[in-house]
């Protein structure tokens, strides 16, 4: 038993933090947010291919590095950081979804290119499925607009759908660094899962832990670049970090945070240690990151005051991103139902 | 990160939870659950002992003083065992958790064979002597004065807030060794018995209606020059770093103990109905993920080593505050499950049950060892780097 990092995890930290830190700069991310994909390319293709981020947790025999959630978690975290605008999580969950629920087929012939960055994948509910074609609209599906390949649970099935067989439209998305789309599928071939509920389980599951990563890093940015702030802003003739009003404010986001930090690393570990209680801890993290990243973003903008509500400045990527963070995939609320029921309040008294 | 236990670790569980259950259900069954701090008093002084004698008392000491050497995993695992077993709350957790390991650290090797095995044998109770009516907070505050005479410290003063006094064999006192000193500078770090005519214990009654806590007074008490720990003048290093040991491994006991009254909560809303309350739920859930991460932030201090960027250290840092809110929102959380019916006391004595007395004792949570604000003040100075409070008499 040992809850920190071994040498090699904190090795990746550091190097994935410089990674992100000195290339998902500001001035690249709000490029990317200009183009309505929402998706630098070219850090994409650093990311995947001169790091192997994409592929980390993918078993070798299909390109990957055979890590595990914590080391996906603390990539995600350190892309959170910076806010990157990236589709690491849409294809995340597609990967995810195809190694837990495809044909050796399907994971022979896709999961290499989309370990390798060739392919970004992504993943949406909605649509039924009849006679092996996928009908009716799929809503916010993160990141399709640049996705090649959607893994779609759909009402009868989960499904695996090329980006030419259907519509796919762009939605203008609060959070442009994470952007949505819409597809319409009018009777799209595609090809269904073996196992569309394992698929399904896995895929939400990894993504309820990879949002609780990029909220945890979203979270500590805000509190970094606030007490920066607070120790340079000068108004009635002091430092205003020096105002008890301001120093327990963000005490109170670092107390959050630090909780944070121990429920996605434990939802992590006992994901990849398979132990009883990695549900629980999956739906605890995405909860807790998802309330605790709202309250340091909504207190980064308080405490930068004017500045903090201007375009210019970056507190709004980070607030927008924890909106995002706090619906998709469940609500923190939807999760702390989820937990109500498994510590028993439904059983009988 | 890794946080399953090896098969000699569980092999140590097996034996620890053992050992308990025979206990508490042989010659210590009466003292099975008692989640009070001042029940049955001579009974867990008696359990002091049979924890002593068969070393479980204080495993994480080196043996020669009565411990067992244990590693960090075993010591984890004995705690949570501990309090699975039902075991009482632990009489001398000040003398165990406090004053053993300040003696390690700062004691000379005459002291630590003088005074570290009566505790791990559970002969000698220990109690803190902190507060003053002046020095809550602002601790360095001390006016307690205590001067060389022969042989001896003399001491005059007064402590307040001296939980388990009434209980205890020893207490440690911080007093003013350097006349006209101010702040942490000239103080001294004294080990005082109890059981002498210069000393008074006078208990404070409390919200509850028990008094756990006490007023502690010195008039003329004496104690050996040997009694003090650390050099005279260096009190407050010592008292700083007897502070950071309350976040050792006795945390997850405190936690399991937790875990117990959530629990309480839980069978109760399921009782009453309120666990179908949506609201209710919310908060039930907000409470047991609180709870979780209260171990997991525990392993991560324990741990050392860096779990993020901001290390393992921030996890310590930010503990107090963490446990003391989440307790007394349980108490909340405990007396709106139970309505109306929980503000109904059991006889004609002024107390109730377990959960609405949880309610009442929890708002001590946010205050003793460092209130809320001040860990505030501690987190945004040390972890953040903020500006210093400046002080309004001496800078």
């Amino acid at each position: 038993m040992r809850f920190s990092f071994s040498d090699e995890q904190a090795m990746i930290a550091e190097t994935v933090r410089s990674f992100f830190a000195e290339q998902a700069t500001s001035e690249r991310t709000r490029a990317a947010m200009e183009t309505a994909h929402g998706h630098d390319a070219e850090l994409w293709r650093s990311a995947a291919q001169e790091l192997g981020l994409v592929g980390l947790a993918l078993p070798e025999e299909h390109g990957g590095s055979g890590l595990g959630q914590i080391e996906s978690a603390i990539v995600a975290e350190a892309a959170g950081y910076q806010v990157a605008a990236l589709p690491l999580l849409s294809t995340a969950l597609a990967v995810r979804a195809l190694v837990a629920g495809g044909t050796a087929d399907q994971r022979a012939r896709w999961l290499p290119k989309l370990a390798s960055g060739e392919l970004i994948g992504s993943y949406g509910e909605g649509g039924r499925i009849d006679g092996g074609r996928l009908h009716g609209r799929i809503d916010h599906v993160p990141h399709g607009a640049v996705a090649d390949l959607f893994v779609i649970a759909a009402e009868g099935g989960v499904a695996l759908l090329s980006r030419d067989a259907a519509v796919v439209t762009p939605c203008t998305s609060m959070d442009q660094t994470r952007p949505y789309a819409r597809i319409d599928a009018d009777g799209a071939a595609v090809e269904l899962l073996a196992d569309g509920r394992t698929a399904i389980d896995a895929a939400t599951r990894v993504g309820w832990i990879a949002l609780a990563a990029d909220a945890l890093g979203g979270a500590q940015a805000c509190l970094d670049r606030t007490v920066d702030y607070a120790k340079e802003r000068v108004q009635f003739g002091r430092a205003i970090g020096s105002f008890q009003a301001i120093k327990h404010r963000l005490a109170d986001m670092m107390v959050e945070i630090e909780q944070t930090r121990s429920a996605v690393y434990w939802a992590a570990c006992a994901a990849d240690e398979g132990a009883p209680d990695a549900l629980l801890a999956a739906h605890a993290a995405k909860a807790l990151a998802a309330d605790t990243y709202r309250f340091c973003a909504g207190n980064m903008i308080q405490l930068h005051g004017g500045i903090g509500f201007t375009w210019e400045h970056d507190a709004h990527l980070f607030f927008k991103r924890a909106q995002s963070d706090a619906t998709l995939l469940g609500t923190p609320e939807w999760h702390r139902e989820r937990i109500a029921a498994l510590v028993g309040l439904d059983e009988a008294a | 990160m890794k946080l399953g236990f090896s098969p000699e670790e569980e092999a140590f569980r097996a034996e620890a939870a053992a050992w308990l259950q025979a206990e508490l259900s042989g010659p210590f069954a009466d003292l099975r659950g008692i989640t009070s701090l001042t029940a049955a008093p001579d009974r867990r002084r008696a359990w002091e002992r049979r924890l002593g004698e068969a070393r479980w008392g204080c495993i994480g000491w080196p043996e020669a003083y009565g411990g067992r050497d244990a590693t960090l995993a075993e010591q984890v695992i004995f705690a949570e065992e501990y309090a699975r077993a039902g075991a009482p709350p632990r009489l001398n957790h000040i003398g165990v958790e406090l004053a053993g390991p300040t003696i390690l650290a700062f004691g000379s090797d005459e002291q630590k064979a003088r005074l570290l095995p009566p505790i791990a044998r559970g002969e000698q109770l220990w109690c803190q002597g902190y507060s003053e009516p002046n020095a809550g907070s602002d601790l360095a505050n001390v006016r307690t004065r205590a001067w060389r005479d022969g042989g001896d410290w003399v001491i005059e003063g007064q402590k307040v807030w001296t939980s388990l006094a009434q209980f205890s064999d020893w207490i440690f006192v911080v007093a003013r060794t350097e006349p006209g000193s101010k702040g942490p500078k000239g103080l001294s770090f004294l080990l005082v018995p109890i059981d002498q005519p210069g000393v008074t214990v006078r208990p404070i009654r409390q919200i509850t209606g028990d008094a756990e806590f006490n007023e502690t007074f010195f008039d003329g008490a004496r104690t050996a020059a040997a009694n003090i720990l650390g050099e005279p003048g260096q009190g407050w290093q010592v008292a700083m770093a007897l502070l950071g040991f309350e976040r050792g491994v006795s945390t997850l006991a405190q936690q399991m103990g937790f875990r117990n009254e959530l629990d309480a909560v839980i069978r109760a809303a399921k009782a009453n109905g309120a666990a179908r309350d949506p609201l209710i739920r919310q908060r039930i859930a907000k409470a047991e993920i609180g709870l979780r991460l209260m171990r997991y932030g525990a392993l991560r201090m324990l741990s050392g080593g860096t779990g993020g960027a901001e290390g393992n250290g921030a996890a310590a840092l930010t503990y107090k505050i963490q446990w003391a809110s989440w307790r007394r929102s349980l108490g909340e959380l405990a007396i709106d499950v139970l309505g109306i019916a929980g503000e109904i006391g059991d006889g004609a004595e002024y107390g109730f049950g377990e959960l609405s007395t949880l309610f009442l004792y929890s708002r001590a949570d946010t205050i003793y060892g460092g209130t809320n604000q001040i860990q505030r003040n501690i987190i945004a100075e040390r972890a953040l780097g903020l500006p210093r409070e400046p002080r309004g008499d001496i800078g």
